[in-house]
């Protein structure tokens, strides 16, 4: 098992270093950067900047270098010294920015995953122990529904329904009177309050999936010999349910833990735009728009990361959980 | 007394099928049961799949939709009754115009109020109120704005409009009075075609490279491969919205349409080369092949004819659930301006006035829009769902 892990890790670098690059690139392909995006805002201004003052912009910041050049030193900089570079922007190091909105981003993500795996699994069980009953087939429909919403959207009818019910939107983590103040009971509450909407809608696509996936799963399983003997020997039912089938059906659900977690971070990006949540989405597109390369290129290059390590977990998981997988890849490796 | 076991028909030999069917014709009674029966045996797997998909009420149902909203989207300049430019500085934010049959308790068939400007007395905003003074008649196939289609042809003919100068917003319009439901259609046109365009470039690529890497094998497998699992690592939004952030914004329409289709493609390729890969290894390896390789048959023509109508079903079932994704990424991406840009139009675009709550809040109808992207992607979900049972041949 230590041996496949290993294994799996090393396979994983030429991966990640090669998403690095495309990233890079990526970022690095539109016509102009960042002095040019620099010169149209301080021409919005009133101001100007001269050619000269443009090429010293330039030449500090490494940008008249070719683009595998900038890639060499900026890969150089993480690899020996840790650092991601600089925010043209945010005039601060990429990492100080990522800092700053890692937290809410990480309260969102998590908070949005323990929604998904606590409305999920109950409703799947559910849905499959009281197979065609009318609340199986409310929930199946309301799974329907999430899957064909795209998240962003949906935020918007949230919005719309919490102005028109309560009277206020709830845009963003906090309201103005609690923001940046001291942590005390009511700004805690606040928090919550404002946490709705993000966590239904970022948890929603996932949550429909599983729902669906949890449902067949025990369906396939009640339907096994071994639920059928414990029932002719008189156990009961609730038992029956928690000791086999749900055991069972369960198993797929958590190996696939590590694709939901990067699911639901890369999945929040625009829900946290059109919600205007202090989280990584919002920071992301202005980057990408203004050519913030370093700012971009790390976040997008952290997700892509992300994405490969959930891969990863998810297939430890799974050969964790199953013997005969794990034995299948332990021989096979 | 005959017996007959349709599914285990194939398993005996077809001497004893054929003597059976015969017997069965020759009892009378069975007679139509044996046509069916025949008709059954003799079914190609298309047909098959179009029996089953017919028991399939839910992805039908979708079919019907689908095929509506594509006419009415190339049809669209011909329904609208006005045209992508078109705006009236007059009727800002109008609400959906209602459609009256009966005046003063007297039928005078379809007709519009004209709309009068009013302030609401708390307030102060401007909202419109029917005035029921004037009545504009609706008129079928009138000449309006002219319009063309792909240039190919020009016309001025509309499907309805108000006479003496009313006005037929049946969505309502926007907040620089463009009319919302011919937007819808217009929008249509590009909404509904990208995913198209998109899957069949990445149907195309995913056939070529996924078959390749199955056929050939060894080496050039293992790097399409590792091509593909890069690709895959990455987030979908986020790259396609450093993608759509690359294309200038200045470029020619049809340019920046071609461009967001590409972006599309370019991920969705991998999965479908996957699946032919998958598939074409599997089957490889099939008796059926085994036996036309024993027999002589060229390596071309097996792929052709035994390989490649294997796993065309599939293929279908796979675009089918690739089109939604699609249409929700270009719905996204037009939605947070990296799209589709003015002036063409698309729902994503069209969503943009929905994106303040308090728009929403006070003009409702603009996110008519949503309900056309939720329905179009609910059927294409549906009937590529249907299309999976319908191609599983041991449902």
């Amino acid at each position: 098992m230590l041996k496949y892990i290993f294994r799996r890790i090393l396979v994983m670098i030429p991966v990640v270093l090669a998403i690095t690059v495309i990233v890079f690139w990526i970022i690095q392909l539109p016509p102009g950067d960042y002095a040019d995006t620099h010169v149209r805002q301080l021409q919005a201004e009133g101001e100007s900047l001269s050619l000269a003052d443009q090429e010293r912009l330039r030449e500090r910041y490494g940008l008249d270098q070719p683009w595998y050049q900038q890639y060499l030193t900026w890969m150089w900089g993480i690899l020996t010294q840790g650092d991601l570079g600089y925010s043209f922007a945010y005039n601060r190091p990429v990492t100080a920015v990522i800092d700053q909105y890692m937290a809410t981003t990480l309260i969102v993500a998590g908070a949005s995953m323990l929604f998904t795996y606590l409305v999920a699994i109950p409703i799947g069980v559910y849905s499959a122990v009281k197979q065609y009953s009318l609340g199986d087939y409310v929930f199946t429909t309301i799974g329907f529904l999430g899957m064909a919403t795209p998240n962003f959207l949906l935020a918007i009818i949230l919005m719309y329904l919490s102005y028109v019910w309560f009277g206020d939107p709830m845009v963003g983590l906090q309201s103005p009177e609690h923001a940046g103040g001291e942590w005390s009971l009511a700004r805690v509450l606040d928090l919550l309050k404002h946490l709705v909407i993000p966590v239904v809608v970022i948890g929603t696509a996932s949550t429909c999936e599983l729902i669906r996936v949890m449902r067949g799963q025990m369906l396939e399983e009640m339907a096994k010999p071994d639920v059928v003997t414990a029932r002719a020997k008189g156990v009961k039912e609730s038992r029956i349910l928690r000791k086999y089938p749900f055991r069972a059906a369960v198993n797929p659900v958590v190996s696939t833990l590590g694709w939901s977690l990067t699911g639901i971070f890369t999945g929040s990006t625009i829900t946290a735009i059109v919600l205007n949540l202090p989280t990584q989405g919002p920071v992301m597109l202005d980057a990408l728009l203004a050519q913030d390369m370093y700012l971009a290129g790390a976040w997008l290059g952290f997700m892509a990361i992300l994405t490969v390590i959930g891969t990863l977990i998810s297939d430890i998981l799974l050969a964790w959980l199953d013997p005969r997988i794990r034995d299948e890849r332990i021989a096979r490796s | 007394m005959s017996i007959s076991f349709p599914n285990l028909g194939l398993l005996r030999p077809r001497a004893a099928q054929d003597r059976d069917l015969e017997r069965r014709e020759k009892s009378g009674r069975a007679r139509q049961g044996s046509a069916a029966a025949e008709a059954y045996y003799s079914a190609s797997q298309w047909q098959l799949m179009l029996k089953k998909l017919s028991r399939h009420r839910l992805a039908q149902i979708s079919l019907v939709l689908l095929a509506a909203l594509y006419i009415a989207a190339v049809f669209a300049n011909f329904i609208a009754p006005y045209s992508l430019g078109s705006y009236d500085a007059e009727y800002v934010n109008a609400p959906p115009t209602r459609i009256h049959f009966f005046h003063g308790g007297e039928f005078i068939g379809p007709f519009v109020y004209g709309l009068a400007f009013e302030r609401d007395p708390t307030t102060l905003r401007p909202i419109f109120v029917e005035n029921l003074d004037q009545i504009h008649r609706l008129q079928f196939f009138t000449t309006g704005e002219e319009w063309s289609f792909l240039g190919i042809f020009s016309s001025n003919l509309h499907l309805f409009s108000a006479e003496g100068g009313g006005r037929v917003f049946l969505f309502g319009t926007d907040s620089l009075g463009r009319d919302l439901f011919s937007r819808i259609l217009l929008g249509a046109q590009v909404s509904l075609s990208i995913p198209l365009i998109g899957v069949a470039i990445s149907f195309v690529l995913g056939i070529v490279i996924g078959s390749v890497a199955g056929y050939f094998g060894g080496t050039i497998d293992f790097v399409i491969q590792r091509v593909i699992e890069i690709i895959r690592s990455f987030p979908t939004l986020p790259l396609w919205m450093a993608l759509a952030a690359v294309i200038p914004s200045s470029i020619p329409v049809v340019q920046m349409f071609l461009y967001i289709t590409i972006i599309m493609a370019f991920i969705e390729w991998t999965s479908l080369a996957r699946v032919v890969r998958s598939k074409f290894i599997s089957l490889k390896q099939e008796d059926y092949v085994m036996a036309a390789r024993i027999s002589g048959v060229g390596p071309m023509k097996i792929i052709r004819v035994h390989l490649v109508p294997g796993f065309m079903s599939y293929l279908v079932v796979a675009m089918t659930l690739a089109v939604p994704a699609m249409i929700l990424g270009e719905t996204s991406l037009s939605f947070l301006g990296l799209g589709i840009q003015a002036p063409a139009t698309s729902w994503g675009v069209l969503l943009q006035e929905a994106q303040n709550v308090t728009n929403v809040a006070v003009y409702p109808w603009k996110l008519i829009p949503l309900g056309f992207v939720i329905v179009t992607v609910l059927a294409f979900n549906f009937l590529g769902d249907g299309l999976r049972d319908a191609a599983d041949p041991y449902k």
